[in-house]
């Protein structure tokens, strides 16, 4: 009798070291991937990754070397240009959210901008294409900028609105108090205060937007030389990696290594100034 | 004797209200005031905060409101420069006239309100983004000031008269929060002095120091009074027989008893009063 | 007179304005302060009311314009689009069936992958793993989320595949090749590749979200368990677990929602055949993947009305899942549900 129970306890002490080595095991698994691409990028793309590579145009095709230069630069202008949409339209809609909405019009709208986050970035891109493209008759860095710039708005939103949330209210008042006008006190104190969270959302936004593919494809569609009008079609790295991967080239599939490590460093770069601007400030991103 | 009032609040209650509305309880009429409130009466919701006060704030002096907590003291002093109307579904009825003006006329801007009746808060505040110059002029600034050599002025006058100019005048650029506690509301005091208030509303503004830091505030309550109307809400009842002239005493969102400080400290009319004052109850 | 006139004016004036500065004396900071403006006030509260409104506009904005652009196939096909799986562009016969089972097959084999892994993670880092490597798991999977899906689908190209047709699928070709699931030729792009693509790209969210969840979880309920003896893992299994059972459930579903939209990197493993298989190793197509591949060949109307309503359904079908994903995690805090979704 007594042994049984000793025996039982030993069992369910093994299930336990079992269920925590299961876990283990299963969290090694989920970060491998990790671990996975960044080697491969490295091994693959580092070498690839030149002076050349920055600085020059795609060589034609069947030709060895060229670059990525105009992807590089045409993300960044896409990024420019959804950045000038999204940015004043989420964060000012997120701080009518935390400051002015009632509580019912926020459940609506809170619960619209989810939806829209889990909306295929791939639709935004069909959209955009119905709404821009085809009534303006040709592909162009507008219409990229402008799906990538929707997509931002949602993202910004959210954020937005929870960091100017967690201002202290004494804040507001103390400004409200020296006859300060309700939209003076929101953004000198209460957006200057949250400013820092509200850069972090930012910046997140963009880091995701500027990986995005699916949206350019047929709204920015890409482009082998350098953009002249933002009424052209435009190139941008994820769109340049897409199409050198899926290419029977090897030398292309070099670049699109090298394309990729770039993109993937940049994002990261992003991500860890995230890190820099909120550290000591996990609690609050204040 | 604790019995006895803790039976039957709500009669005394009443019977102090009749008598104050129909005779003042003050035996001498208060010499000029600031604000008279009239049947003043606050609603949050359902829940009436405040009911029927009536009482005139003597000017250059300090008045001193006291009771239990949620007594309405916060919700009186707010109503004096407009606060209270941030919390949603509040509702007036009565007046305030400052030095003559309705306060709650429809034509009156509770900003201009504000810049004439000052506050300060019972946590300092600083502004966490400026520094300590910043935030002494940020008043100003927000209000359309613009000329430096007037802000620079407001600056090192609104600190000197909060006693902190000596301290902190080599590090004007320093953050506002780098400041100790009590240094933090002196710089919260010189801010809402920077715009030149009349009157200084204060909401419990030593509960959060340390008993130096408390004496260099009152001090300062003390010198301010020659130049401001102060309204001073204090859990302290020391602190109340200190530094006020004139004090009020609430308990459930009434004014039992207001007067002299000297006299409802020494010889209180209503037993409510004398009850909590010897500290016999809240 | 005139000249005796103009001091004496002069001298009135500069009475008058020192008269004026003595007034001004006593308020001259107020005087000095701009007068408030309601207009300002009014201004500011309706532009960010206008922008508010942004994700209303866009919502109706995304189902009008697919709507619109798939009118004239909607009113062509009508049901039959859904149901029939020819899929011709130069006949002008349009079904997206193989498409609709391509994204249905392949994200439930992503889920079937990432569900019990990212649970299992979740509960290592809220539950079981010691205090100083949670943090730094935490952070690595936030980085797993931050990869773009071109990328992943570029690893999945040129190092997952091959490997895949190695290793992987031989293996399960001789132990299950009698089933129907895993018979026929090895291609190597195929529904099982496109199916581990979006595991990987949703396990960080439904990690994220099912750690949220696990957190929300009060103590109280660890504390009872561990009272009556419990041991970590049955603390985990009785008292968490079931308590955390509908977040968790939402979170699945989250990942659900978004494993269906998933484009770039399903685009580049899966294959792109429009065939309804059986056989997971052999290759199939989604929803999102034919629009990412064909709109731009699109060259007839009908053929550009077609892909706007495979549009329209994909567009459908993840609102519908996001609605209910929305509705099972609104229980939990709204904003640590939401910081865990972005």
């Amino acid at each position: 009798m007594h042994l049984e129970r000793a025996d039982n306890h030993t069992w369910r002490k093994i299930k336990s070291a079992l269920a925590s080595t299961i876990a283990f095991v299963s969290a090694i698994l989920v970060i491998s991937p990790l671990g996975l691409v960044f080697f491969h990028l490295l091994v693959n793309g580092a070498g690839s990754v030149n002076w050349d590579f920055l600085t020059k145009l795609p060589a034609p095709v069947g030709a060895v070397g060229g670059g990525m230069a105009n992807a590089i630069v045409g993300s960044l202008e896409l990024l420019a240009f959804a950045g000038v949409i999204g940015i004043p339209i989420g964060v000012l809609g997120g701080v009518y959210l935390a400051e002015y909405g009632s509580a019912r019009i926020n459940s609506v709208l809170r619960f619209l901008a989810d939806v829209l986050n889990g909306v295929p970035s791939i639709t935004w891109g069909v959209v955009v294409y119905g709404l821009v493209v085809l009534r303006f008759k040709g592909f162009s860095a507008y219409a990229g900028g402008l799906a990538l710039g929707l997509i931002m708005i949602p993202l910004i939103l959210r954020t937005t609105e929870e960091v100017v949330l967690l201002v202290p209210n004494g804040y507001r008042e103390a400004a409200l108090a020296l006859g300060v006008s309700r939209w003076k006190t929101i953004v000198h104190i209460v957006m200057k205060t949250a400013s820092r969270g509200i850069i972090t959302g930012i910046l997140l936004a963009l880091a995701r937007v500027g990986g995005e593919t699916a949206p350019l494809l047929f709204t920015a569609f890409g482009n082998r030389f350098w953009n002249h009008s933002l009424s052209q079609p435009i190139a941008a790295l994820p769109l340049q990696v897409f199409t050198y991967a899926i290419s029977p080239y090897d030398d292309w599939h070099r670049q699109a290594w090298a394309g990729a490590l770039v993109l993937v460093t940049g994002i990261f770069c992003v991500n860890v100034l995230v890190r820099i601007l909120t550290r000591g400030h996990a609690a609050s991103v204040v | 004797m604790e019995n006895l009032v803790m039976a039957t609040p709500e009669r005394s209650v009443v019977e102090a209200v009749e008598r104050m509305t129909e005779a003042p309880s003050t035996a001498e009429p208060i010499p000029a005031c600031t604000f008279q409130v009239k049947n003043l009466s606050i609603w949050y919701g359902e829940k009436r905060a405040i009911d029927d006060v009536t009482l005139d704030i003597a000017s250059n002096a300090v008045t001193a409101i006291i009771g239990p907590s949620g007594c309405g003291k916060s919700t009186f002093i707010r109503a004096l420069n407009r606060m209270h109307e941030l919390v949603p579904k509040t509702r007036v009825e009565g007046t305030v006239f400052l030095n003559g003006e309705d306060l709650y006329s429809s034509t009156v801007d509770p900003a201009i309100v504000r810049r004439r009746v000052g506050m300060v808060f019972q946590k300092s505040n600083p502004f966490p983004t400026m520094s300590i110059g910043e935030n002494v002029v940020i008043g100003l600034r927000l209000n359309g000031v613009r000329d430096r050599k007037f802000l620079n002025e407001r600056l090192e006058k609104s600190l000197r008269m909060a006693a902190l100019w000596d301290e902190v005048k080599e590090d004007l650029h320093k953050p506002g929060t780098s400041l100790s506690g009590g240094q933090q509301q002196r710089l919260c005091i010189a801010r809402a002095l920077a715009v030149e208030p009349e009157v200084l509303l204060m909401d419990e503004p030593c509960s959060a120091l340390d008993p130096i830091a408390t004496a260099k505030i009152e001090e300062l309550i003390y010198e301010l009074k020659a130049k401001y109307t102060i309204v001073t809400v204090t859990h302290n009842m020391q602190q109340a027989g200190r530094v006020s002239d004139y004090t009020a005493f609430f308990y459930l969102g009434r004014l039992i008893e207001f007067g002299p400080t000297t006299k409802i400290f020494t010889n209180p009319t209503e037993r409510q009063t004398e009850d909590y004052i010897t500290g016999r109850f809240g | 007179m005139y000249r005796s006139g103009l001091p004496l004016l002069i001298k009135v004036l500069s009475f008058m304005a020192i008269a004026a500065s003595i007034a001004v004396e006593e308020r001259s900071v107020q005087v000095r302060m701009a007068s408030p403006s309601r207009f300002g006030d009014k201004a500011f509260e309706w532009l960010t009311l206008a922008m508010a409104l942004a994700v209303v506009v866009l919502v109706i904005l995304i189902g009008w314009q697919l709507w619109i652009g798939s009118s004239v196939a909607i009113k062509k096909f009508g049901f039959h689009f859904l149901v029939t799986s020819t899929w011709d562009p130069v006949a002008e016969q349009f079904g997206a069936l193989p498409f609709i089972y391509g994204t249905l097959v392949s994200s439930l084999i992503a889920l079937l992958i990432a569900v019990p892994l990212s649970i299992a993670t979740a509960a290592y880092l809220t539950e079981l793993a010691p205090l100083w490597i949670r943090q730094p798991l935490v952070s690595l999977i936030e980085m797993l989320a931050a990869i773009p899906s071109v990328i992943l689908g570029l690893w999945g190209i040129f190092v997952m595949i091959p490997w895949l047709r190695d290793y992987p699928f031989p293996f399960l070709k001789r132990l299950f090749g009698w089933t129907p699931f895993f018979s026929g030729p090895i291609y190597g792009p195929s529904m099982l590749a496109g199916g581990i693509i979006i595991a990987i790209m949703i396990l960080p969210i439904i990690t994220s979200v099912s750690r949220e969840i696990l957190r929300s979880v009060p103590n109280l309920q660890r504390e009872a368990a561990y009272a009556l003896g419990a041991t970590r893992w049955e603390a985990t299994r009785i008292a968490v677990f079931s308590y955390a059972k509908k977040g968790l459930f939402g979170a699945v579903i989250l990942g659900l929602g978004r494993a269906l939209g998933e484009t770039m990197a399903v685009t580049m493993v899966i294959g792109n055949t429009p065939q309804i298989a059986a056989s997971l190793l052999k290759p199939g197509y989604t929803l999102a993947s034919v629009i990412a591949n064909e709109f731009t060949e699109a060259t007839t109307d009908m053929y550009l009305q077609a892909l706007f309503e495979i549009g329209l359904v994909l567009f459908g079908i993840t609102i519908l899942v996001n609605l209910l994903a929305q509705l099972l995690l609104r229980t939990i805090t709204t904003t640590s549900a939401t910081r865990a979704v972005q």
